[in-house]
């Protein structure tokens, strides 16, 4: 997306004149029935990860020798793992595992991100052309490779690889923001605010901020994609969640070793990775439509 | 073209001075002492001493840094504690079984992703359109580590036609190298496609809406000799020159994908040396991975800027 997509419609659809941008744009987002199914899929998934001890049916962690790799019945709708546990349960928990790496590691990528590259796109020179080669060096190592790294020297748990993820995806976010600055520090109403003497501060974030915002939401909503892979990924080489707390990564690695016997197990929590990530590429796609308004 | 390169040069530079920083970085991340750390469960004082006059821990980390630069240049990337082998031989080693597993992902992705890409693009705005779309969708969504499992499932375990892992070299017998690698450059070249299929479809669409196809149209040419000789031809410069830059993504999903069918590569290699503590060979892996992206990313700009006269001046 770029500046141009900041900038209201010229010839907005008739209904909506004189709506505020914000408003048209949620407008936008629920014509578009693949982003609304998407948005309502990750909702779904938020609603599990929340209720889960009201909706699992079992404990995640109890085992029971007298139900190892049971096949989906009745009883266990998703079958059971290789120490009887509800997989259905470890599902439902699991989603906790992955939304919070989500939630955790793309809100620091924004913490860190975002203030990177609104002072570096605002005040230009030696410190831009600093910290954009630092930048440049990050996204350098693959983001699963430099995640594996960092995990690999932290220690391998949730918390960590959520550091690692959210350490990983900093730079996406650092350069994005830093390229929207880029392309509306000089606009009229910034040089306006400027004129009439307001402060670096001030400007930066009344005048800059709120008109770079659209772009780094869809990039929000895509990286939480993209950091629920990740954490999966961690959790599926043994450096994310650790057992036995439920992880939709961990119990894949664990299934990759019963595919004969109980291929249930490696079913159902890809299908929830899938599902889930999806799902927010679905919504980040819509929003990212619904933002830019050469898309109608 | 030379003040290009002398510009681009120069980018290249600082990046690679800010990627040691990082990687000798990590190793200030271990909690507690690191010689302690670097031993592993050895925990004799005497290993612990060597490791720490052996690394230079007792001295202050800028002359660490500089040692461990110098080192660098000279292809001393450490030892691997476990293997009790330079770093630098293993990746020699392991480079060529993932060079040919992400060879293969990329051909798989450009056989699927610009035939893909050029229908979406041809056929905008149908239902060929939007399927190709969320197939591209698809692709990006799935997890490729599942996507190995479920392909094991399907054609090792229930038809018993492909091998569920393990590597053969094509020194060795290059039928059976082709048929272990079959699955796991699917599974790699699989996110790639997608890519792939958006950057064609929509650097199609930009060229078939241009003048020259327009003239071309007007002349009264066939519309395939339209799309392959006169669109194709260059809607395919950015995306081959974008090609390049998915070899990151190509080694991030190299490491699941090694570990899923479990081939020795590169990905195996950073995997084993996590769980094994082995930090000199972590670091050396992360280390080829960067200087080989920051390469191809400059190879990238440059093939760019040579195939593309406009962007000569």
């Amino acid at each position: 997306m770029t500046a141009e997509a900041l900038i209201p419609a010229a010839e907005p659809a008739a209904e909506h004149v004189g709506e505020r941008p914000w408003r048209r744009a949620l407008h936008r987002l629920m014509r578009r029935p693949a982003a609304v199914a998407g948005l309502a899929v990750v909702l779904f998934f938020i609603l599990l990860a929340v209720a889960a001890p009201l909706l699992a049916p079992y404990d995640p962690l109890t085992t029971s020798w007298a139900a190892v790799r049971k096949p989906p019945s009745a009883l266990h709708w998703f079958g059971t793992d290789e120490i009887g546990r509800d997989v259905l349960s470890r599902i439902i928990y699991g989603s906790r595992a992955s939304l919070l790496a989500g939630l955790v590691s793309v809100s620091l990528a924004l913490a860190v991100g975002v203030p990177i590259g609104l002072v570096t796109g605002y005040v230009g020179g030696i410190v831009d052309g600093t910290v954009m080669r630092a930048i440049d060096a990050m996204l350098a190592i693959p983001f699963l490779i430099l995640a594996i790294a960092l995990a690999a020297f932290l220690g391998p748990s949730l918390g960590n690889a959520m550091l690692a993820i959210g350490i990983s995806q900093t730079p996406i976010f650092a350069r994005l923001t830093r390229g929207q600055v880029l392309s509306v520090k000089h606009e009229e109403y910034v040089e306006a605010a400027r004129a009439v003497g307001n402060p670096h501060r001030r400007i930066v974030l009344r005048h800059i901020f709120p008109n770079v915002v659209p772009p780094i939401l869809v990039q929000a909503t895509l990286a939480t994609a993209a950091a629920i892979i990740a954490e999966a990924s961690l959790s599926f080489l043994g450096l994310g969640q650790q057992p036995p707390s439920p992880s939709w990564g961990s119990m894949l690695n664990t299934a990759k070793n019963f595919m004969s016997q109980a291929p249930w197990m490696a079913l159902w929590p890809g299908l929830a990775i899938f599902a889930l990530v999806l799902s927010l590429n679905l919504f980040g796609d819509g929003l990212r439509d619904a933002l830019d308004p050469r898309r109608g | 073209m030379i003040a290009f390169l002398v510009r681009r040069l120069a980018l290249v530079l600082p990046t690679l001075f800010f990627v040691s920083m990082l990687i000798f970085g990590l190793q200030q991340l271990l909690p507690g002492d690191p010689a302690t750390a670097l031993a592993g469960e050895d925990r004799d004082p005497a290993v612990i001493a060597y490791l720490r006059h052996k690394y230079h821990l007792d001295q202050p980390w800028p002359v660490r840094y500089v040692l461990w630069v110098k080192g660098v240049f000279h292809g001393d990337l450490g030892e691997s504690i476990r293997i009790k082998r330079p770093v630098l031989d293993l990746v020699v080693e392991k480079l060529p079984v993932t060079g040919e597993l992400a060879l293969l992902a990329l051909l798989v992705a450009l056989a699927i992703g610009i035939p893909a890409g050029v229908l979406a693009a041809v056929k905008s705005d149908t239902p060929v359109d939007y399927g190709a779309t969320m197939a591209s969708l698809w692709g990006l969504s799935m997890p490729n580590f599942w996507l190995g499992i479920l392909l094991i499932l399907l054609f090792s375990v229930h038809l018993h036609l492909l091998p569920a892992s393990g590597f053969v070299s094509p020194s060795e017998s290059l039928a059976r190298n082709l048929l272990t690698l079959v699955m796991p450059a699917f599974v790699l070249g699989n996110a790639i496609a997608a890519v792939m299929m958006r950057h064609t479809r929509s650097a199609m669409l930009q060229v078939l809406g241009s003048d020259y196809v327009r003239t071309a149209r007007a002349k009264g040419l066939g519309e395939g000799r339209i799309i392959l000789r006169h669109a194709l031809r260059n809607a395919l410069v950015p995306v081959v020159t974008l090609g390049a830059l998915e070899f990151g993504q190509l080694l991030s999903g190299a490491v699941l994908t090694e570990q899923v069918f479990t081939i020795p590569g590169f990905g195996k290699l950073i995997v084993d040396a996590v769980f094994n503590r082995d930090y000199a060979v972590v670091q050396g892996v992360v280390l080829c991975t960067a200087c080989a992206y920051i390469l191809l990313n400059l190879l990238a700009d440059i093939a760019y800027v040579a195939i593309n006269p406009r962007l000569r001046a």
